[in-house]
């Protein structure tokens, strides 16, 4: 059960360390403590294990994750879990912008606010957040699941691709291309499922959500424009 | 990138440590803007007196001569007081006319980097950890300050180019970001009487908010005015003689990090700037919305 103080050890140690793990290691619980807003925590890590930081990180943390369970006791700046690929990242304070961006699969948990651009070019990631949303958030969303128990802030899912996008409070403005869509049960099956694998299922109405996805109306939408690419 | 932090004191028994405080959240900073940095710190003031605080065109300027020369041809009854590049000259509110055209007429190479009741500003082009050590800022106290890391994009790395800005009594100014439609506002702001002396884009902000202000509006409604006029990106801390405000233009392009105890209010770029602040653990920390004025003010 490795202890890493970031007071005395630099990240990029840290990093390193965690970057050693094989698939078949030991050393599967590792704390972290006096993050204090460092950048890029636990950042590429390939290995199924469990880092806790206690305290507040900084940008990109647990960038590109693979597999590992990160659990941010504190607050995560810009860029949290962007283009992580599988694992969890289970933030309990505040997220600051574009966290989960371009995430291709895993999932993102967080208990207070995100600000601007969740979620923005997401590929397949789940995304999670308790409180609200900022502006621009799920920007050209491709894949995966945005799920928004508090308010969403202006532009949600502008230029919308395939993500799928489940706000149950009020949303400030809808980008271009972003409409809302009917709740049917397979999308209420759907939110139970994802509200289970953060906690919090049964506790909230699904019924609550609202639905928002793609028109299919721009430009790349359109078959007559296939030709030019 | 550049990096940004402020400090505004609520509990009185705090303001001796403002310096201490700035300086250590302008070292977390370095990374964003290693060419050059720049303090400004509302300080003691005296009643009818006014503090200006000059510099040379660069470090190397041998500013106390400077001082010492102003004071014996322009202003008999001043204090000088010499820091690394800068002095800081206290006047009687009457002489600063005079004192004005004299350093003109004299030492046109001589820069009135700002002047007011309180505040005084100490900017140079350095390693910002070492530009805070040259000017003693860890000394300094007072009742708020903001404070700047560069890394230039739109002007050239001179003491002039350095924030914080000043354009207007006790009114300073610093930007994380950069403005495209300066060159226009800067026509038409000294062609409104503003007094604008660099090619800076930032500048421009800070005289803009003078003009706003001296034509009535309020500190928040300044910074409201601005999400019309200026085009661009920007986090903006400003700082008046009993005022510090902040607001990120809509897209909120560039970072913002706020906290607030019951004894102070802090700002900066990024979360990291704010933990060496007492109490910062149970402090509520937020970001900024954007395009949203945030403002307070001393009673």
């Amino acid at each position: 059960m490795p202890n890493i103080d970031l007071a005395k050890t630099p990240v990029r140690e840290l990093n390193a360390a965690l970057h050693r793990l094989t698939p078949t290691t030991n050393e599967t619980l590792w704390t972290v403590t006096n993050p204090g807003g460092e950048h890029s925590i636990a950042v590429g890590v390939d290995a199924d294990v469990t880092i806790n930081i206690h305290g507040n990180a900084g940008y990109f943390c647990g960038g590109m994750n693979k597999n590992a369970t990160i659990v941010v006791e504190g607050s995560a700046g810009q860029g949290v879990g962007e283009n992580m690929m599988s694992g969890l990242i289970h933030v309990k304070g505040d997220a600051s912008q574009s966290a989960g961006a371009t995430g291709r699969g895993g999932r993102l948990i967080v208990e207070g606010n995100a600000s601007a651009r969740c979620g923005i070019s997401m590929k397949g990631i789940d995304i999670v957040v308790k409180g609200d949303i900022g502006h621009l958030s799920a920007f050209m969303g491709q894949n995966g699941r945005l799920v928004v128990f508090g308010e969403a802030g202006e532009a949600l899912g502008d230029s919308l691709y395939e993500a799928r996008l489940y706000v149950r409070g009020p949303v400030a403005s809808l980008g271009a291309d972003c409409v809302e869509k009917e709740m049917r049960e397979e999308h209420k099956a759907e939110l139970i499922e994802l509200l289970k694998s953060c906690g919090e299922a049964f506790k909230i109405d699904v019924s609550e959500f609202k639905r928002y996805g793609s028109a299919r109306k721009l430009y790349n939408f359109n078959i007559d424009n296939a030709g030019a690419y | 990138m550049c990096g940004i932090a402020g400090l505004f004191i609520k509990q009185r028994s705090l303001e001796p440590r403002l310096g201490e405080l700035l300086t250590k959240m302008t070292s977390t900073l370095c990374g964003r803007g290693p060419d050059s940095a720049g303090f400004a710190i509302y300080g003691a003031g005296g009643q009818r007196k006014t503090k200006l605080t000059i510099a040379g065109p660069s470090a190397s300027y041998d500013i106390g001569a400077a001082a010492e020369r102003l004071k014996r041809e322009a202003a008999p009854k001043a204090t000088v007081s010499v820091r690394y590049s800068h002095a800081v000259i206290t006047l009687n509110d009457e002489e600063l006319p005079k004192v004005e055209a004299w350093l003109e007429a004299n030492l046109p190479e001589v820069n009135i980097v700002s002047a007011g009741r309180r505040l005084e500003i100490f900017k140079e082009v350095g390693y910002p950890d070492d530009v805070a050590k040259n000017f003693g800022i860890a000394e300094m106290s007072g009742t708020h300050g903001i404070t700047h890391t560069r890394m230039a994009t739109e002007s050239a790395v001179t003491t002039d180019g350095a924030h914080p800005f000043s354009t207007g009594t006790d009114q300073c100014l610093v930007h994380n970001g950069s403005l495209s439609n300066h060159a226009s506002l800067r026509r038409m702001l000294q062609r409104d009487g503003i007094k604008i002396k660099t090619e800076n884009d930032s500048e421009v902000a800070a005289g803009y908010l003078t003009r706003q202000m001296r034509d009535g509006q309020s500190l928040g409604e300044a910074l409201k005015s601005g999400l019309n006029d200026l085009d661009g990106f920007f986090t903006f801390v400003v700082g008046t003689e009993s005022g510090f405000g902040v607001i990120r233009d809509p897209i909120a392009c560039k970072p913002a990090v706020m906290a607030e105890t019951g004894d102070y209010v802090a700002f900066a770029s990024e979360y990291k700037s704010l933990t060496g602040l007492p109490g910062i653990a149970s402090a509520k920390v937020w970001e900024p919305k954007p395009a949203t004025p945030y403002f307070w003010e001393r009673n």
